[in-house]
């Protein structure tokens, strides 16, 4: 074993046990172990330490390396998911490799956890990492450039403030909205908690930088279709809807949607109102250019006939002959922010919605409170103001048959709710049927208190049902919600004019195509993935990819906001760094074996492998490849490599960890 | 000057790669004329005695077919290693193990109870057996010993070069004699006559992608003649199986069995093959693929047709029988 | 087969992967959990690199039973490694015991990173029930009469 396979030099290894104080030499005989290694084929130098990791210590392997030319070190000591980085260091600092060194555990799955038996399992762990480290080569880190342009992926107030700080910074920014007009959910709200601002006042002057910024390229009513490369090096493909209407000459005047005779239920306002077949969704829709809805548009469903905008518009900006486009971008790094939708709680059937028109989700409520919606901010309800609401907090939510989780937001509006109305309804009755009332954030527990004083009354417990079935003459004409007041402990009939339910926040019904498009993980509520939940909280599981907003989880704007500036962080390092470390650990296809079976092809989940029909031979893209090994063990030819990992490292480290298994004299 | 001397001899064999060698019709006439004969149970009148005067080293060539599965070939492949300079692992059974390798799901005594007694054709009432001595006036009579395990050629004694192929196809034994006559070889311990790639390199048919819903027997279906059998179901073990042979079974509809043995990077062939089956089911759900799976009623034969005693483990456990396909397959189920 | 001797401690290979079942591993340390040492880890980055031959390397070399661990499906952090793992072990379950291998020396375990004491109790469990069953000492499988 003194030759090393490839005929080059001869294989010196040095290995190097840690007592780790008396974690490890507690329970290891820690020289017997070293007088068992400096017995093993190719190993020149054996010693043992109080604690490797320490500056003599790693000294001590450094002069090691040096004096004696290792080209192989072994660390026996703690996980090397501690270690590994500061051994590699160590040895890239004396001049090895830094791929060349392994490290057995024998504290964390030996010494820690075994009473007895250790010392005989850690000759056996030493003797496969001898094994195995004979074979380790020398890898490459490699670094490839970063594009410095960064798209964002959903115009709501996520995406508007992190391509807002991208932008700020310098850089480009391509922000993709699929609806007609940036704003997301957040322009379709009334005020906010805890303040009470306005959400259209405080949101728009933002949107206005979006659309004057000279470093946002704005594409609204488009779709992300298609993301090709690698961290640093995304490719994007884009699908632009037509809006028959050209952005260039139009002014915003809105003479085509007066003059259009046509109408349809307005999305924006939840289907409490219309809009016309052209439109923009709202007064402040940024860009101010109108879509034509083509299914509600009649010259383009009866072919040419109306035509009103045309007739009407003076820029002559109307144009159906515009047909969707498809662009491609080149960016450094994506930020996600793709939002939430609202449960539709008629699931819930026994809480009337959809079945009685007075019951309202809260996104509906928004719209009536809102002056801009289909009341122009009165509350009315059957042409009548409510004197009395009910709220139900979590529907949907924290509900084993729906989600189980806490939506976080729904508290809080809930008590805005209460005070909107009793502003707008002098005397209005408002009751919260609630679980717990979770009011945590800065300002939150006042607002609270002050939404108390106001007289609510809050109800502890879930309604059964919402029913229009009158047991009294109070109970006449309105709404009874049923509900166990569970700290009385008395079940209550509560009759209200007005019922607002208050759903769970969802991932939105593409997130599973949104996923795959970006290669990101679910959690299992159906939100996007991070990477960490503690200590990564906007990055994925795809390097370069980042998640921020209700995209990742139930939100409140205050948190969004923050999220949306970490993804910008995120994004503006990886920028600034201008490169990226690839792994190296990756696999490669050995081309003098490759047969062209393709039996890899389609097991790569980061699209790594492509194959040549021209060559009949599979690629790996090195850059994409994240060294899994799916592929590598697939494959019948055994023409996939996994640096590393590859099979002969692994089939010498199994038969050296069973050593002490079979006698000497077995035949393998 | 003498001519190179030239053996060939058959072990635990069919008698299909003596007929590989004749196969080359009137070039036998020109191996006749390039090489003294000088042992071919098959087709020529030699002893053993003859080859036991013989010096060491002497062969320069012996094309040693068949595995080893009993006494008499074992004693003749190490008298064949001393006499021989050359000494060639020739088709599958010598390189691999080959069919007759498939013996070691048995033993010694399950074999004999089986061909001896319990066949239904067969009847002996005296409960007459193989013995390896027996008293007749005459003298003793002799038979060989029958071993447990099936061995290759190279677990046997230290061999030059692998010529795979059940039987090696015609243009491959053709080539490997050819390169001895010219004294055109590899280094020792190399597979000849033969590619570094697998039968997929030599296959015409059309790939397209690899996702298995189904697996069928390839009496099940009318496989499409242009398209990969094993998109279509079919299990073909060609991408897991040394090439160079042209891929004849392809041609005629039929998939690839493996005979040529592993491609030069796997260390065990039906291992591979398994692995590459399981990764194309196109399937999550821990159900569905148990029932893809049980169209594959025999693992082991699917998997190491021709190679079970090159393979890492070489031989189903000893001490208990081994169990019928079926009967383990319920067992692996049941956990 | 002879009778193993009273001290004869079964000796299992695990295959790891490092995202879950290794940390899980490191977990039961850092807890410190005690549990029985028969069991020895490989560490991959993720089990769908591992091939099946592994398994059947590590029976032909002495060991007395094999344990494979990674992420929950769906949890893998590469998506689907361990999907090929379960595709792969239908398969290669089926192969060892028609090679006469119990079904008991091969188990395919599930074991997140927050699940240390899971992974102590699975070698615990391992090592007994192997003890039970005896060595299986391949290498007299294939010694030459």
């Amino acid at each position: 074993m003194a030759e090393s396979e490839n005929g080059s030099d001869e294989v010196k290894i040095g290995v190097y046990i840690c007592h780790c104080g008396s974690n490890i030499a507690g329970t290891v005989d820690v020289e017997d172990l070293t007088a068992f290694a400096q017995e093993q084929g190719a190993v020149v130098v054996a010693r043992n330490y109080k604690f490797l990791c320490s500056e003599p210590g790693q000294a001590l392997i450094a002069k090691d390396i040096e004096e004696l030319g290792l080209n192989r070190v072994v660390v026996a000591a703690c996980s090397p998911r501690m270690h590994e980085p500061t051994f590699r260091h160590v040895c890239q600092s004396a001049g090895l490799n830094p791929y060349q060194l392994h490290m057995p555990n024998i504290r964390e799955q030996c010494s820690w956890v075994h009473k007895n038996g250790a010392t005989g399992k850690a000759k056996a762990l030493v003797s496969a990492a001898i094994s195995r480290a004979y074979y380790l080569e020398p890898l490459e880190r490699r670094e490839v450039l970063v594009t410095p342009a960064v798209l964002v992926v959903g115009g709501g107030i996520a995406g508007i403030q992190a391509a807002l700080k991208v932008a700020d910074a310098g850089h480009k920014v391509y922000l993709v909205e699929r609806e007609p007009s940036i704003g997301g959910h957040m322009i379709q709200l009334d005020k906010t908690f805890p303040t009470l601002d306005c959400s259209a006042c405080i949101l728009t002057p933002r949107m206005a930088a979006v659309k004057a910024h000279p470093d946002i390229e704005l594409m609204t009513y488009s779709e992300v279709v298609g993301v090709q490369g690698f961290v640093g090096n995304f490719r994007v493909t884009i699908r632009r809807k037509p809006r028959y209407v050209d952005e260039s000459l139009c002014t915003g005047c809105g003479i085509c949607q007066e003059k259009c005779p046509w109408t349809a239920d307005s999305e924006f306002d939840c289907g409490l109102g219309q809009r016309k077949a052209i439109y923009t969704p709202f007064p402040q829709a940024v860009p101010n250019v109108p879509v034509i809805d083509p299914e509600h548009c009649v010259y383009i469903q009866k072919e040419g006939k109306c035509g009103a905008c045309l007739k009407f518009c003076e820029r002559g900006a109307i144009d159906f002959k515009q047909t969707e486009e498809t662009v491609e971008v080149e960016v450094g790094a994506i930020i996600v922010a793709t939002g939430y939708d609202l449960m539709d709680p008629s699931a819930i059937s026994r809480l009337g919605y959809k079945r009685f028109p007075n019951v309202i989700t809260s996104m509906e409520f928004e719209r009536l409170c809102s002056a801009t919606g289909p009341t122009g901010g009165h509350l009315v309800v059957n042409g009548k103001e409510p004197k009395s609401v009910a709220i139900i907090h979590c529907v949907g939510s924290r509900d084993q048959k729906y989600h189980t989780y806490c939506s976080r937001v729904c508290c809080m509006y809930g008590l805005k709710f209460s005070h909107l109305i009793k502003e707008k309804i002098e005397d209005a009755q408002v009751y919260e049927f609630y679980i717990d009332m979770r009011c945590y954030g800065k300002g939150f527990e006042e607002f609270y208190q002050r939404a108390a004083s106001e007289g609510v009354t809050f109800i502890r417990g879930r309604p059964s049902q919402v029913t229009d079935f009158a047991l009294n003459e109070g109970e006449k004409g309105k709404l009874v919600v049923t509900c166990e007041n569970t700290l009385v402990g008395a079940v209550m009939r509560v009759p209200v004019d007005m019922v607002i339910l208050c759903p769970a926040m969802e991932a939105r019904p593409d997130a599973k195509e949104v996923a795959r498009l970006f290669n990101l993980s679910q959690s299992a509520d159906g939100f996007l993935l991070e990477k960490h939940a503690k200590l990564e909280p906007v990055a994925t599981a795809n390097d370069g990819i980042f998640v921020v907003g209700c995209a990742q989880g139930p939100k409140d704007i205050p948190d969004t906001v923050a999220q949306a500036l970490a993804g910008a962080a995120e994004a503006l390092a990886l920028i600034d760094r201008g490169r990226v470390e690839l792994e190296a650990a990756t696999a490669f296809v050995n081309e003098a074996a490759c047969s062209g079976c393709k039996v890899c092809v389609t097991l790569c989940p980061y699209s790594a492998i492509t194959f040549s029909e021209t060559e009949k031979l599979s690629h790996i893209n090195e850059a994409l490849c994240k060294g899994c090994g799916v592929c590598v063990a697939a494959c019948p030819a055994g023409a996939i490599v996994a640096r590393h990992f590859t099979d002969q490292q692994i089939l010498a480290e199994v038969e050296a960890l069973l050593v002490d298994a079979r006698p000497a004299t077995a035949a393998i | 000057m003498s001519k190179p001397k030239l053996a060939l001899y058959w072990a635990a064999s069919c008698g299909g790669c003596e007929i590989a060698v004749v196969r080359l019709y009137a070039k036998i006439l020109d191996v006749a004329d390039a090489f003294d004969i000088v042992l071919w149970p098959c087709i020529m009148d030699f002893k053993y005695k003859d080859v036991e005067v013989l010096p060491d080293k002497s062969i320069d060539l012996c094309l040693f077919n068949g595995a080893i599965r009993n006494s008499e070939q074992e004693h003749m492949a190490h008298l064949l290693r001393e006499k021989s300079k050359v000494l060639v692992a020739f088709g599958a059974c010598a390189h691999t193990g080959g069919i007759p390798g498939l013996a070691n799901v048995a033993d010694r005594e399950t074999i004999f109870q089986r061909v001896y007694h319990d066949t239904p054709s067969t009847a002996n009432g005296d409960g007459v057996r193989p013995q390896l001595s027996y008293q007749v006036p005459e003298g003793e009579l002799t038979l060989p010993k029958f071993y447990d395990t099936v061995r290759t050629l190279a677990q046997v004694v230290p061999v030059e070069y692998f010529v795979p192929g059940c039987p090696p196809v015609k243009e491959q034994v053709e080539g490997v004699i050819q390169a001895v006559v010219e004294g055109r070889l590899p280094a020792p311990g190399s597979v000849v006559g033969a590619s570094d790639k697998t039968v997929c390199d030599n296959c015409t048919r059309v790939r397209e992608e690899k996702r298995i819903r189904r697996f069928y027997r390839p009496w099940e279906i009318v496989p499409d003649p242009s398209r990969c059998l094993l998109e279509q179901g079919v299990i073909c073990a060609g991408p897991a199986t040394r090439g160079g042979c042209g891929a004849p079974c392809l041609s005629v509809n039929m998939p690839c069995r493996g005979c040529y043995g592993p491609p030069p990077n796997v260390v065990d062939q039906g291992g591979k093959l398994l692995s590459a089956l399981a990764s194309i089911i196109d399937s999550q759900d821990p159900a569905e693929i148990e029932r893809v799976v049980d169209a594959i009623p025999d693992v082991l034969g699917t998997c190491y047709l021709f190679g079970l005693p090159a393979s890492l483990l070489r031989r189903v456990r000893l001490e208990g029988n081994a169990l019928p396909a079926k009967e383990a397959v319920e067992l692996a189920k049941a956990l | 087969m002879a009778v193993p001797p009273d001290n004869w401690e079964p000796r299992i290979v695990g295959f790891l992967c490092n995202w879950c079942a290794y940390q899980g591993a490191d977990l039961a340390g850092t807890s410190r959990m005690t549990y029985a040492p028969n069991v020895r880890i490989v560490r991959v980055m993720c089990t769908g690199r591992i091939d099946p031959t592994f398994v059947l390397k590590a029976f032909q070399s002495g060991a007395d039973g094999v344990i494979v661990a990674g992420c929950h499906p769906g949890d893998c952090h590469y998506t689907e490694g361990n999907y090929n793992t379960m595709r792969r072990t239908a398969l290669l379950r089926r192969l060892l015991s028609q090679m006469g291998i119990e079904p008991e020396r091969f188990r395919l375990e599930w074991v997140s990173a927050g699940e240390g004491a899971k992974w102590a109790q699975i070698a615990d469990e391992m090592a007994a029930a192997i003890k039970a069953k005896g060595p299986l000492a391949w290498w007299e499988n294939v010694r030459e009469a």
